[in-house]
């Protein structure tokens, strides 16, 4: 079983700083990091894998230094790495990303199944994923928190739902994107780390997968950022204290006095 | 900052892969098998799956083949969270030294391997109630019957006893050779008339289970020999020499661990309007706690990197110095831990109080400090009378 992971390299912070002169994401000083919802993708192929055999592939958009991400996912048991690296992909959209991963996959072939993190924790779209499962002209089942079972045809699995969940079977090749509840991952083996330290991640450009670069980067965007920002800090409040009656009248003035009431 | 000991990369990824199970693992459970005196098996899953079970292991049987110096390593990262999870790790070596140091190719193929996966621990049985110090005075015997050793005779105190599934056992095959009539074997979980006793109550290590192994005309096939028949005292003075490091390592674990809750309690803490950092009384304390632990390192480090060159054949003088210094900072470390949390420190609230009751083992076991202080001074005067002769 061929299984593709699709990860993200993201900053390492709850707190994005966005520059408010460019309206970019301020990466200075800022660890990368697998995207978090990725570790999980990275862990459910690697469990397939483990079970029945087969060869993990993660795959990254991004630039150069995204091979990091890359390391990281062969020293938590990944095979193979492929960077999808190239101008031509620079200031992507959710549309633009989903069309050169799913060129990449395809360049790449033979999957049996093709696994994503819900969302990333930048973006936090959730798009990318079964944008690259239309682009496949393959099935796709998101939010997957368990993989019941698995064979060379078929699979089932838990979508999670906010009432429960929905058991699905799909036929295979298949994309998943996973919700944090699937798994635990691993903490990155020694062995994983020697192998990751070795490997070779193999760079593909916009030729090497033949994609037509219309349908590429900020070329192939359709989502256009107007405007950015950070919204202003709400502040604690006026409180009031004292008997139900005395806060009542209190508030009513104070409301009043601001012309709400 | 931390020192610079010139770890090659690879030590540092042990000590990274240690850090992040210590703690992301271990951190989250330390309290409940403290409290519940459970085995951690869920833990010693986390060991196996990275790798760090066979960190000392030679790579040609499936481990990272990094020495004393890497189960030095490894076993100080985990201990500066908790001291007696890792343990299971640490037990599991001392177990398995007398393989590594004496055993036969075929045995090292059979057994190394799936310790070094962790999916075997082993455990070391010399001692016995009437034989701690002196094991010459061991009362378990191994009496040849054809192809096979008949052992009778009860082993305590033994650290992953019952939880182990491979040990190597010191019997007596010739008694009246007194330190030349001992032999040592393995000795797999299951062979009948091999059982376990009772589990002992702790003071502290209590995640680590600690049993008594009771054989009853247990037959071992002569196989199992472990070297040759009366060279049992000298591999387990061997597997000492190379051991002891790892206790070192344990102990420097947790006084690191101690002087980190200390120094960052001593900042937070606010009394008379202000940091209990900022008196004299206590950073002179602090002062001295880092200062003892950085020295404890140095020493444990060379130490363990002098076995590792393998340049001496015995280094039975540098591995007790290093068991002796670290086992004591480590007491006194914790002991002013739990002074600088005052009444605080006395509480499960705050994890100094179970360190200091870990580190007290330290010690204790594998020699105590003044038997780490006869071997010291015995290897002193005995190289100075070999540079007079």
């Amino acid at each position: 079983m061929n299984i593709i992971v699709c990860i993200k390299q993201v900053p390492n912070t709850m707190n994005v700083q966005i520059d408010p002169e460019t309206g970019r994401l301020k990466r200075d000083g800022v660890e990368s990091i697998i995207n978090p919802f990725d570790e999980y993708a990275i862990e459910a192929a690697v469990r397939v894998k483990e079970k029945i055999g087969g060869k993990v592939i993660a795959i990254t958009m991004g630039p150069p230094q995204a091979e990091s991400a890359l390391r990281e996912a062969i020293s938590k048991g990944a095979d193979e790495a492929v960077l999808v690296s190239d101008r031509a992909f620079g200031g992507a959209d959710t549309l633009a990303t989903s069309y050169a991963l799913s060129s990449a996959i395809k360049f790449i072939g033979n999957y049996d199944i093709v696994i994503c993190g819900r969302q990333a924790s930048d973006g936090d779209t959730g798009q990318v994923g079964p944008g690259i499962a239309e682009m496949l002209d393959i099935p796709h089942i998101a939010y997957v928190k368990k993989i019941e079972s698995i064979d060379d045809k078929s699979i089932k699995v838990e979508r999670m739902m906010e009432d429960g969940y929905d058991l699905i079977e799909s036929p295979i090749p298949v994309l998943l994107t996973v919700v944090k509840e699937i798994n635990t991952p691993r903490v990155a083996s020694l062995k994983g780390k020697m192998a990751a330290k070795k490997a070779v991640v193999k760079t593909l450009t916009a030729a090497d997968i033949e994609a037509d670069t219309k349908r590429t980067g900020l070329n192939g965007s359709p989502t256009q950022v107007m405007k950015i920002f950070v919204p202003t800090q709400r502040t604690g409040g006026e409180k009031f204290s004292g008997e139900a009656k005395e806060i009542a009248a209190a508030l009513v003035k104070k409301l009043s006095g601001v012309g709400v009431i | 900052m931390v020192m610079d000991y010139r770890l090659s990369e690879e030590e540092q990824m042990m000590v990274e892969t240690a850090r992040t199970i210590a703690v992301k693992k271990m951190k989250p459970l330390r309290e409940h098998y403290d409290e519940r005196e459970e085995f951690p098996w869920e833990i010693v899953k986390e060991f196996a799956q990275a790798d760090l079970c066979g960190a000392y292991i030679p790579e040609e049987y499936g481990g990272f083949g990094k020495g004393i110096m890497g189960l030095v390593l490894v076993v100080e990262e985990l201990c500066k969270v908790d001291g007696a999870i890792a343990l299971s790790l640490a037990a599991t070596a001392l177990g398995t030294l007398p393989i590594l140091i004496s055993g036969s190719e075929e045995q090292k193929k059979k057994y190394l391997p799936d310790i070094a996966s962790g999916k075997k621990l082993a455990a070391f049985g010399l001692t016995e109630a009437g034989a701690g110090s002196d094991a010459t005075g061991m009362d378990t015997t191994a009496v040849k019957d054809g192809d096979y050793y008949v052992l009778n005779g009860t082993k305590c105190f033994i650290t992953n006893g019952g939880d182990a599934e491979v040990y190597t056992i010191f019997a007596k095959t010739n008694p009246g050779r007194g330190a030349r009539g001992i032999s040592c074997f393995i000795v797999e979980k299951g062979t009948p008339g091999f059982e376990f006793g009772k589990k002992e109550k702790k003071m502290g290590i209590r995640a680590s289970s600690t049993r008594e192994l009771i054989f009853t005309n247990c037959k071992v096939h002569k196989d199992q020999l472990l070297g040759k028949e009366g060279h049992g005292l000298m591999i387990a003075q061997a597997t000492l020499d190379n051991s002891r490091p790892g206790v070192a390592a344990q102990a420097l674990g947790i006084a690191t661990g101690a002087l980190d809750e200390a120094v960052e309690y001593a900042r937070k803490r606010v009394q008379f309007g202000q940091s209990i950092a900022s008196f004299q009384a206590i950073q002179h304390m602090l002062a001295e706690m880092a200062t003892e632990v950085e020295a404890a390192r140095a020493l444990l480090y060379a130490s363990a990197r002098m076995i590792d060159s393998g340049i001496v054949k015995r280094t039975s003088k540098e591995s007790a110095m290093a068991k002796l210094f670290c086992s004591e900072v480590a007491m006194k470390v914790t002991t002013n831990a739990v002074q600088i949390f005052g009444g605080y420190g006395y509480t499960r609230e705050y994890p100094v109080e179970k360190m200091m009751r870990d580190a007290k083992i330290t010690t204790l076991y594998e020699g105590t400090s003044q038997i780490q202080k006869n071997e010291i001074a015995l290897n002193l005067i005995k190289e100075s009378a070999a540079k007079s002769k």
